[in-house]
Formats: structure tokens, sequence, C-alpha cells
């Protein structure tokens, strides 16, 4: 459990520099879809939301149907409205 | 094979494609491949849990799915571009909300033995339901539901760090002491008293300043989403939840750079929107001197570079399509023409160039401040077009002025200035601004889209 723990803090201490990394190079002209795109991104709590709702006791499964239905909101909502607006970018 | 060393793998493979989406979103070419890349790994991701041995029950699952797909297909397919920080501010709350759910979900059917597991679930909790109310409120700012005037009240500071205080004392409660009160009235009182810090921690916060708020917010439901991670012990949640929330921060400093501001100044001061009348209102600074679009047309014929400065004011006035067009007769006039955008010109970091790209202003005429500034004077017209605070030469000369120090687009160095605007009314700020009273500036009084239009017409005709 406790070594578990530590390499799940491993993991996220080296995730936030890579994030770091990654979006300082991103131009400002990109920063909204960024926004939304990483908005989508943050909707993965959808994979626990559907874990708790594959439980056997009712409580948890009210919850867990309860977050699939917002994550679901911010997936499928986040990645369409990003995609909209990236192709509305155009060069001459 | 055992299922969970598949789970694992494609958990991987997720976020493998989250990282390679989001580098690709460095450059307009790539990025709306990256998006696709960015939600494959989401649809693997979403799958693979699907098929993990846990789960009993689809059908809630299945149910809830497609519900919530719906409602998103919807607003991403109807929602305009204008209030796109609206959307954003809302769907950082419904990412806010699905951990908080998830962490209670998992709180109602855990063991109570292990404060690592107990912390995660506070944290989620927490930071879930604080991201939900606050982005309810910046909701209501932006679209104006609710005043977007900072609430400020006295013993406000007070309030907060009371609110803390029992925040941390349930905490403690919550993972070492348990049963002074029921591990269900923890949980309850935990979701309530972070649903009111979210709400006392965006109330206060002028209009103005909700494109810090909701970059905020954004890294909040990443954070929240990293913390569900360590809640069920899984890494994609983690790498997921890390990066979104270093975007928002990222994002964020941007913003109060671009403000001159820290961030604590943006949360706690009150600052933006209130306008400060008393400031120097009343100091006058000489005549404006007024132009046809008619004298205009004539100057702008002559010119052989021209900036255009477009503000939230340009949105307003819903004058995108007529500026793109102005541009588009200026270009085949002969004149070189570029965009300056100002990190704050919109109402969320990048929103003004979102606005020109659904008018159809290529990318690649977009260029930042710090591009422009160097070569102003080599521009023969610069037209200001519902932008004010960011053109303000108060900010670089003004010690005095409030917005002294924050970095603008220094239009009054080029040879001409035309400033669209309404009236003489301030900015956001509540500020006068001397650009209007140089000698080179010349004041385009009127509806943006009409004077602009009346511009056109006249390159027409």
């Amino acid at each position: 459990m406790e070594s578990q723990i530590i390499l799940l803090i491993f993991i996220l201490v080296l995730s936030i520099f890579l994030g770091v990394e990654l979006i300082t190079k991103v131009p400002s002209t990109l920063h909204t879809p960024l926004m939304s795109g990483a908005n989508a991104i943050s909707g993965i709590t959808l994979v626990g939301a559907i874990l708790s709702s594959g439980s056997s006791e009712v409580t948890t499964i009210a919850l867990g149907t309860a977050a699939v239905f917002f994550a679901s909101i911010n997936v499928v909502g986040g990645y369409l409205v990003t995609n909209r607006m990236l192709g509305m970018f155009k060069k001459k | 094979m055992d299922t969970s060393i598949l789970v694992n793998l494609s958990y991987i493979a997720s976020s493998i494609l989250f990282i390679v989406g989001l580098k690709m979103l460095g450059s307009p070419d790539t990025a709306r491949n990256g998006n696709f890349l960015s939600s494959s790994g989401m649809l693997l991701a979403v799958l693979i849990t699907l098929l993990d041995q846990n789960i009993i029950d689809y059908r809630y699952i299945a149910g809830a799915l497609i519900a919530g797909s719906i409602v998103g297909y919807f607003a991403a397919t109807k929602v305009k571009m204008t209030s796109m920080p609206e959307m954003v501010a809302i769907f950082n709350g419904f990412g806010g909300i699905a951990s908080l759910l998830v962490g209670s979900a998992e709180y109602v059917s855990g063991t109570f033995d292990n404060p690592a597991f107990l912390g995660a679930i506070f944290f989620t909790v927490l930071i879930g339901g604080m991201t939900f109310t606050g982005s309810i409120i910046a909701y209501g700012k932006l679209s104006e539901v609710i005043s977007g005037k900072p609430y400020l009240y006295r013993g406000q500071q007070f309030v907060n760090g009371l609110l803390l205080l029992v925040i941390l004392l349930v905490g403690v409660n919550m993972l070492f002491i348990q049963g002074y009160i029921s591990a269900e009235q923890t949980l309850i009182l935990l979701i309530a008293l972070a649903f009111m810090l979210g709400i006392l921690f965006v109330i206060p916060i002028g209009g103005a300043d909700m494109p810090v708020v909701i970059a905020l917010l954004n890294s909040f439901s990443g954070l929240a989403a990293c913390a569900a991670g360590f809640v069920i012990l899984n890494n994609v949640l983690i790498v997921a939840g890390a990066l979104v929330g270093a975007s928002g921060l990222i994002l964020t400093n941007i913003m109060c750079k671009a403000m001159n501001r820290s961030l604590a100044n943006v949360l706690f001061s009150g600052f933006g929107a209130a306008p400060n009348t008393t400031a120097e209102s009343a100091q006058e600074q000489g005549e404006v001197k007024p132009i046809t679009a008619e004298d205009a047309y004539l100057i702008l014929e002559a010119a052989s570079s021209v900036l255009i400065v477009p503000g939230y004011g340009m949105a307003v006035a819903q004058a995108q399509h007529a500026v793109r067009e102005l541009g588009e007769l200026l270009e085949e006039n002969g004149a070189e023409v570029k965009y300056a955008i100002h990190p704050v010109a919109g109402r969320m970091p990048g929103h003004m160039n979102v606005l020109l790209a659904e008018a159809n202003v290529s990318y690649d005429v977009l260029v930042e401040p710090e591009d422009v500034n160097p070569i102003m004077e080599t521009v023969d017209v610069c037209i200001v077009i519902g932008a004010n605070d960011v053109v303000n030469p108060d900010a670089k000369d003004n010690e005095g002025s409030p917005i002294y120090g924050m970095p603008i687009i220094e239009v009054d160095n080029a040879k001409t200035v035309f400033v669209s605007k309404r009236s003489m009314a301030s900015g956001f700020a509540g500020i006068q601004n001397p650009l209007f009273f140089k000698s080179n500036t010349r004041m385009l009084f009127g509806d943006a889209k009409e004077t602009v239009s009346t511009l056109v017409s006249e390159f027409k005709g």
C-alpha cells in the first residue's frame, strides 16, 4: 500500500513537470482551445466514476452514476467544442 | 492474460495519447489532430474500464453516459463563441462535481483504517466541491445572471479564515479521530463546507478578473481528478489530472502577468471592474480630435502598414466580420495588415483569437504585444476597436495610475491612431485614457460595426 502511494506520487510529480513543459510551448493564439481541451481531459474522472457505479452497494451506485453523467458532459462537450474551435483556425 | 495487466497497459497508452495530444496543441497546424488523439485516449480509457471485471451492472452506466453525452453534444454545438468563457466555466464545474461524487462513492463503500485513502478522499471532495460552486458563480458573473461587481463585506478575511479552520478540523476528524460525528455526517459536512468555500472564493472577484478565475478553476478541476486518482489508486487519473492542473496554473500565471498583478491581488483585492470614479476622471487632459469615417478612409488608403487592435468591445458590437473585410480591402490596397492581440483582450485566455478565427481572420496575421511594440514606429495607422485599458499609455508613463506597470500595446507610438469608440466613457478599470488626447490620435465616435462598415463601403465605393 505505502509503496504504491509513493509510486503514484512519483508519477504525479513527473506528470506536473511534463505538463509545465508541454503547456508553456502552446502559443497564446491557442489558449482557449487549450483550456477547453484540458477541460475535456480533466473529465478522466469518468474512469473513476464508471468503477464506482459498477459496485454492488446502492448508495455507491447512485453516486457513481451521477458522477458518470457529469463527467461525460465534460468529456463529450469539451472535446467537441475544442474541435469546433480548432476547425476555425485557418491559414491563408 | 490477466485483465488487470491489459487494463493498465491501456491506461499507459491513454496517457501517451493525452501527452502527445497536448504537445500537438502547440501549433495551429497540428492542433486539431492533437485534440483527436487526446479524445482517442479518453475513449480507450473509458472502454477498457468498462471491460473491467469489477463492474456488475452496465445499465446505469450506459444510461448516464448517453444522457451526459447528449447534454455535452448540444452544449458544444450550440454555444456561441462569445459565450465560450461561460461554457468552459460550467464544464470545469461539472468536472469538479464528478470528482466529488467519485470521492463520496468510495467513501461510503470504503474502509476507514487507512489515512492515505481518507486523505485523498478529503482532498477530492474539498477541491471538487469548491470547483463546482466556484465555477457556477463564475458562470453567473460571466453570463451576467449575477452582478459582475466584486462583492466585498467587512470581516471577509475572518470568515474565510474561520471556514478554512473548520474544514481542517473536519479533515482531522475524518482521518484520525472518526466517531466524534458519524462517517455520513462528516461527508455531508465536508461537502457543504467545500461548496461554501467555492462561493466565498469567487464572489468577491470582479467580472473583469474572471479570465484568471476560469484558468484557476480549470487547474482545480484537474487537481480534483488527480486526487480522485489517489482514492482509487489509478495512474491515468493522476497523469491526466496533473497535466490539466499544470495547464491551468500556467494560464493563470500568464493572465496575472498580462495584468501586472499577483494572484493574491486578483483573488483578494476585489479590484476587477468596480468603476473607481474618484481616480482622476475630473482631470481634463486636453482636447479630443474626432474624425469622420470618410476622412479616416483617405488616411487609410495612403497607409502601407496597418495594425488593428481589437478589444472585447468589438465582439460586443459584433464587428468581427466587418473588421476582417476591412483588413482584406486594406491588403488588396497594398498595405500590410496585422492584428495585435493583448492576452486580456477577450474574456478568457486566447478568446479574441477564437473570435477572429470565427470571422475567418487567418491566424498568421495575429501578433502579440511583445512582437509588435518594438516596430510600432513603423506602423502608419493603428486602428483601436473596442479596446481601452490595454492601449492606455498611463500603464508605462504614469506611476500613479492603477494600471501602472501593466504590459500594453503601445499604439501611441504609431504615426496615426484611430480609436473607434461609442463615447468617452472609461474602460473596465474605470480610468481615463490619455491616448484619446494625444496629437496623433483621432476618435471615430459611434458604433464599431457601423464605423467599420462605413470604411469598408468607402473602399468599395
